[in-house]
């Protein structure tokens, strides 16, 4: 376990342990007093890629995804995210190049859903995109809000609010008029997005998040309570449990009828869709499944 | 709400979208204050005819020898410090309560939660009541600069206070600053209290005089301190406008924003401190400024403090120069206390803003 950088000299970008680009921790231990959340987790992850993080509740997700994206410190083990740590004095770089969207808080006071994704740009300010208003309203196109735009934003539906705040964690990753070289990867964390929304646009957001992720280059880590959604569009898996990865790697491998039986006490039948994507069918939940936890 | 915009020419704008209304809502507060300078400048026990200003101002630029007029002498002396007073003052209490507002995230909060107020009438009580009796020696020093002084560090060392006891796990908590700022508040107010029971009946006198708020002592000098504390605190304010925004979402969603929350809450108590401190050391405590100001912004230009906080600075200028009009003119030559015309005209206006339709949606 690597104790946390020195603040005073930061290491130098792209050490060989760090790839560049690259959503990177190493031994993370977190507690609450004497209750471990996470206890030495190790994390890589490329950009371009959609991943999702698993688990039942309490299992750590919210905490996992909260350190990785610099939310919360942990109490050991380092984070980096496109070879540079996460240390107090590069949260500015860190907020051009991650955007973390967190559960939903309704904001104090009464914006218009525009101006709520105009706050995405706040990182950016001082090196604006040619065409902001521009990169604002495609933002708002792509979580299909743009008609809302004028709208206060206590005035819409908790779907509706959920979308405006997944746009404006997209505008944070729009990138910004700053000439950069290598270009860094750009990141989008989000915990539970699809919480509020409603099945059409749950399978809206997760494509449109998936287009994001293999199109633009953009890494997208999410944590996702629906496992079919996650087989359906992850590229990547973390199954988290009791403060420990049990399980990572391609959802279909991952997320078989006997680790789902262990970890969420659920019996459950793998099938095949007409696009060859595999589904689970639930069975109920499982009054004995000590076999299948002996089996991992 | 209605007519109020209808009469003041702004339903147009009103209707707009807020972005585009910022703008116009200053430029129509400017004009605002501007006409009411005006109006105010000629109000008072010695009655100025608006006519009379051009004449005023251009003798006092040409500087003939002479003696000069009883309207000279108080149009220069008792009538424009008062003015500019009113407008410091106005500009660093509306200021302060939107930067608090934002701060907490709560339209309710007013300056006085941090202490400032309760921490200057703590001090201010002190120096009346007890004085004479436990530095007896400073007002020959210092003059009338001794209420002031310990009017303005009694406010600073309680809003330094709470801000301590909200320190939890390397970091300030606002939800303890505000419950320390509550509890500490009432401790104030119990020391008030026992001040009260102690004092002579012409110290109470002073004290409820001080308590309710006057503009009437205003001396340049005193003015321009006030004046040049709240040009600083407007500047480092201002500055802190799109932060304040994007805090509007939460503190850990402004963090993912790269916002400095610490700096950004530290920035914030001090300015208050300092801005509400000096103009509650120069003119006692005037309530409701910092409260209805930025609600009355936000209200006509939206959420937006870019446009709150020089809005509610220049509205809260705008309030007090017509409730200081209001307290010379009213039972004139008699003045009514500040703080009482403040609280008479802004907490039913205050309540019938908040029953409205539109405040509804704050």
């Amino acid at each position: 376990m690597s104790a946390r950088p020195d603040l005073a000299t930061p290491p130098t970008p792209a050490k060989p342990a760090t790839p560049l680009g690259g959503l990177h921790a190493k031994g993370l231990h977190l507690a609450y007093g004497a209750q471990p959340v996470l206890s030495n987790v190790d994390f890589l992850m490329q950009p371009g890629q959609l991943g999702v993080i698993l688990g039942p509740n309490g299992a750590g997700k919210s905490t996992l995804l909260g350190v990785l994206g610099g939310l919360q410190a942990p109490q050991s083990g380092t984070v980096a995210l496109g070879g540079q740590y996460l240390t107090p004095h590069n949260t500015a770089w860190h907020a051009r190049h991650r955007a973390f969207l967190p559960q939903d808080e309704t904001p104090a006071f009464n914006f218009t859903a525009r101006e709520i994704v105009e706050l995405g740009r706040y990182p950016h300010r001082h090196h604006p995109l040619p065409d902001e208003a521009e990169t604002v309203r495609a933002a708002m196109q792509a979580t299909a809000v743009a008609h809302l735009a004028s709208r206060r934003i206590r005035t819409l539906s908790g779907g509706e609010r959920a979308r405006v705040q997944i746009a404006r964690a997209l505008a944070q990753t729009a990138g910004s008029g700053l000439e950069e070289t290598p270009v860094p990867a750009r990141w989008l964390l989000m915990d539970e997005p699809t919480a509020a929304l409603d099945l059409q646009h749950q399978h809206a957001v997760l494509a449109m998040l998936r287009r994001v992720a293999h199109r633009e280059g953009v890494g997208v880590l999410l944590v996702l309570h629906d496992l079919n959604l996650a087989l359906r569009y992850a590229d990547l898996v973390w199954v988290v449990g009791s403060g420990r990865v049990l399980a990572h790697g391609v959802p279909a491998q991952v997320l078989t009828p006997a680790l789902v039986a262990a970890v969420w006490q659920v019996q459950a039948q793998a099938v095949t869709d007409g696009s060859g994507t595999c589904q689970l069918l639930w069975q109920g939940t499982m009054a004995a499944c000590a076999h299948a936890e002996r089996q991992l | 709400m209605n007519t109020l915009t209808r009469h003041t020419g702004l339903l147009a704008a009103y209707r707009r979208p807020t972005a585009a209304r910022g703008p116009l809502v200053l430029w129509a507060l400017a004009a605002a204050l501007a006409l009411s300078l005006l109006w105010s400048a000629g109000q008072g026990a010695y009655g100025l005819p608006l006519s009379q200003l051009p004449g005023l101002l251009a003798g006092a630029l040409s500087s003939l020898p002479g003696e000069p007029s009883s309207a000279e002498l108080v149009f220069f002396h008792i009538r424009l410090p008062r003015l500019v007073l009113a407008v410091a003052a106005g500009a660093a209490l509306g200021l302060a309560g939107a930067l608090m507002q934002g701060l907490f995230r709560n339209p309710l909060a007013d300056p006085g939660l941090i202490g400032v107020s309760s921490g200057a009438a703590l001090a201010a009580g002190v120096t009346i009541v007890l004085g004479a009796a436990w530095f007896p020696d400073w007002p020959r020093a210092l003059g009338s600069w001794t209420l002031v002084l310990m009017a303005f560090g009694g406010g600073l060392a309680v809003t330094a206070l709470i801000h301590a006891l909200a320190q939890s796990d390397g970091g300030t908590r606002v939800g303890l600053m505000l419950l320390a700022g509550v509890a500490i508040n009432a401790l104030a107010g119990a020391g008030l209290g026992l001040l009260s029971f102690l004092a002579t009946d012409e110290q109470l006198r002073n004290l409820q005089f001080w308590l309710l708020g006057s503009l009437g002592g205003a001396r340049w000098s005193a003015v321009l301190l006030v004046c040049a504390v709240a040009a600083l605190a407007l500047l480092a304010g201002l500055r802190q406008a799109r932060a304040l925004n994007a805090l509007a979402l939460g503190e850990a969603q402004a963090t993912m924003l790269g916002v400095r929350v610490e700096a950004l809450n530290r920035q914030a108590v001090l300015v208050t401190a300092l801005a509400v401190g000096a103009v509650t050391a120069t003119t006692g405590i005037i309530g409701f400024i910092g409260l209805v100001a930025p609600h009355m912004v936000r209200l006509l230009a939206g959420p937006d403090h870019r446009w709150v906080l020089p809005g509610s600075a220049l509205l809260g200028a705008v309030l007090v120069l017509l409730a200081d009009a209001l307290a010379r003119t009213l039972l004139a030559p008699a003045e009514l206390p500040l703080g009482v015309i403040t609280a008479l005209i802004g907490v039913p206006f205050f309540l019938a803003l908040l029953r409205s339709a539109h405040g509804r949606s704050l």
